[in-house]
């Protein structure tokens, strides 16, 4: 096992480089100019100055080294001193957004806490949704439940999340007055007071991608279960006298999650850009957010690291999905 | 004892499909609802000739009236003939970019499974796209190349063609995979031996002996991509990366929309009903067709 991790490890550092290589160029090789919503009456050698001032006078593949040290190396070592509170940052310049002039790092790590609170809250619920509708949708086929489980899904697959988030602000807040539409990052959680305003303001967020979660993880606990009650321990436990209860939840449940969980985890980036539409919709200034306003704004370093981020939690959590099924399946054994 | 009946010559495997499907209430229901929602934009316009474009600042953010079913937008543009014309391109914008996709898809699936040698650079080529963050990507595709296509193709026909290219070049990993399974396992079988054996070239048994039996995983994916295109461009136009403000898809009308949100919420909630009637039907329909389509279900 450990091997294998080692070396799905190593396979993955290829991936995120050639990644990160793709959208390096892509920025890069393509027609738009950074400088185009400069004002037009720059004269043309400040303009110059400026670009050599933004780094683009080097060919491209003396700034993607530029870039890639200064991802790995420069906002690190960075970010490490300024938790240990030792002088451990490493020499060189810092990776800058052109949009605000701060590095980079530093503005991620300040808008990361709201994505996190919002998809990891979503993600929760929706699993605790999801497990206990396609435990009920698999043990009657068929009946109430399992059409209305189904529907669910359905509506959750199918309806986009900025319909479901804006038919819940119209509803929630527009009509009924009860939530907030706009979500307030200044908000601190001081007492209780503070912590249902703030319980308030997550609520519509969170929901809207609870759903979207719920729907797709309960047909796969739903076919998980079906997959085990055909199996021949089912039998073997019910002839034994065993109650439907412990049949389903001490026998069934446990292998029915096996695949369930690396859906579980292989679903995690999905949610996070899930998130970009979810916090333009209720105004959460998360990492979604952030990347929409540095393309509007055409700050690509910003762009370049956002979905540079985005990439490393695909190929990271494909990974730990791979991982997860072979320490929870005996039987899988990829050495 | 009872005459053998004749085969009627007209049932083939597709009208035991068709029974299939027909029994499956879900996706009948799904297929009409999808059918009406392709009636309603290509013959809608036809029948409320009201100019989508027609700015009329007297008749600013009207409710419904009988000159105007659905009211008006914030330039007093009539909503129902809106709803008929952007329907007419987010769908065409979904069927596009399956066609693309699932193309490309059945290109890389029939190569990587019928040709091993050319198998593993595909399937890491799929792998790399499977790990792309595809909406980040989008939309970095359309803030680049949006004014140099429009510049050169116009406005509307250049955002068109980015958007289907994107999109198309986004999703069409999972065809590949599904098709490349199916051309390996069909491969093997005897009929393509003997085919081979015959000295048929590649190019027609794949023509004439694979593509016909890879046929049904095809059709549910693109069943699918459908779906899965018009979500994507929605989602897009909803981010304002999609198309400009004067041609209206309803991703487009629903981000036009959320600004009035508190004080018109119709107008945001129709074209979010149209995307999600649509995405739904075709999603029934896929699902129906799948089990339609595999005899054993």
């Amino acid at each position: 096992m450990l091997t294998y991790t080692l070396r799905r490890l190593a396979l993955a550092v290829p991936t995120l480089l050639l990644i990160s290589l793709i959208v390096f160029l892509l920025l890069d090789l393509a027609p738009g100019d950074p400088m185009a919503q400069m004002p037009l009456t720059i004269p043309p050698e400040v303009r110059e100055q400026m670009r050599i001032a933004l780094g683009l006078g080097e060919p491209w593949y003396v700034r993607y080294v530029a870039w890639l040290h200064m991802v790995f190396v420069v906002e690190p070592s960075h970010m490490l001193a300024a938790a240990t509170g030792v002088d451990l940052a490493a020499e060189g310049a810092r990776l800058l957004s052109w949009q605000s002039r701060a590095p980079v790092a530093e503005i991620i790590a300040q808008r990361l806490p709201q994505t996190l609170w919002v998809v990891g809250l979503s993600y929760l619920f929706g699993i605790l949704v999801a497990v206990p509708l396609g435990i009920a949708s698999a043990r009657r086929p068929g009946s109430w439940i399992d059409q209305t489980g189904t529907l669910i899904a359905m509506l959750g697959f199918s309806v986009p999340t900025f319909v479901t988030g804006v038919l819940m602000i119209v509803i929630f807040s527009v009509t009924l007055g009860w939530l907030p539409s706009m979500y307030d990052t200044t908000l601190e959680v001081t007492d209780w007071q503070s912590l249902r305003r703030q319980a308030a303001q997550l609520a519509m967020p969170v929901a809207v991608l609870a759903l979207y979660n719920a729907a797709q993880i309960s047909r796969h606990v739903r076919a998980a279960m079906l997959d085990n009650l055909a199996e021949d321990y089912v039998r073997t436990v019910r002839a034994k006298g065993m109650s439907e209860r412990v049949v389903i939840y001490l026998h069934v449940l446990r292998n029915a999650m096996i695949p369930v969980v690396t859906v579980i985890a292989l679903g995690v980036p999905s949610i996070f850009a899930g998130a970009i539409i979810t916090e333009q919709i209720f105004r959460v200034n998360g990492i979604g957010a952030l990347l929409i306003s540095s393309i509007h704004a055409a700050d690509y370093p910003m762009v370049q690291t956002l979905t540079f981020l985005f990439a490393v939690l695909i190929v990271l959590f494909n990974l730990v999905a791979d991982i997860l099924y072979g320490m929870l399946d005996p039987r899988i054994r990829y050495d | 004892m009872t005459e053998p009946t004749a085969l009627d010559p007209l049932r083939n495997q597709w009208w035991a499909v068709w029974d299939r499907l027909r029994r499956n209430r879900a996706a009948l229901a799904g297929g009409l609802l999808f059918a009406g929602l392709l009636i309603f934009v290509a013959l809608g316009p036809l029948l409320w000739m009201v100019d989508p474009w027609q700015i009329d600042p007297d008749n600013r953010n009207q409710g419904p009236s009988l000159g105007h079913p659905l009211g008006t937008d914030q330039l007093g543009r009539d909503l129902l003939a809106r709803l008929m014309v952007g329907g007419r391109i987010t769908l065409a914008v979904g069927v596009a970019a399956m066609a693309l996709g699932v193309g490309l898809g059945v290109l890389i699936g029939v190569v990587a499974g019928y040709f091993r040698r050319l198998d593993g650079v595909l399937m890491r080529l799929t792998d790399l796209f499977l790990a792309l963050p595809i909406l980040p990507i989008l939309l970095v595709l359309v803030l680049l190349f949006r004014e140099a296509l429009a510049a050169r193709l116009g406005e509307a026909a250049g955002i068109f063609l980015l958007v289907v290219g994107a999109i198309a070049l986004t999703s069409w990993m999972h065809t590949a995979r599904i098709v490349r399974a199916d051309v390996m396992a069909i491969k093997e079988r005897d009929f393509i031996v003997a085919a081979q054996s015959i000295g048929t070239p590649p190019r027609r048994i794949i023509t004439r002996h694979i593509l016909p039996n890879v046929l049904s995983p095809v059709i549910v994916s693109a069943t699918l991509g459908v779906a899965g295109a018009i979500m994507t461009e929605s989602a897009l136009s909803f981010l304002g990366m999609g198309f400009p403000p004067d041609v209206p898809t309803w991703g487009r009308m629903v981000f036009d929309a959320v600004d009035y949100m508190q004080q018109f919420p119709g107008r945001v909630l129709w074209p979010g009903a149209f995307i999600s009637l649509t995405v739904l039907s075709v999603n029934y329909l896929g699902d129906g067709l799948r089990a339609a389509l595999d005899p054993r279900g």
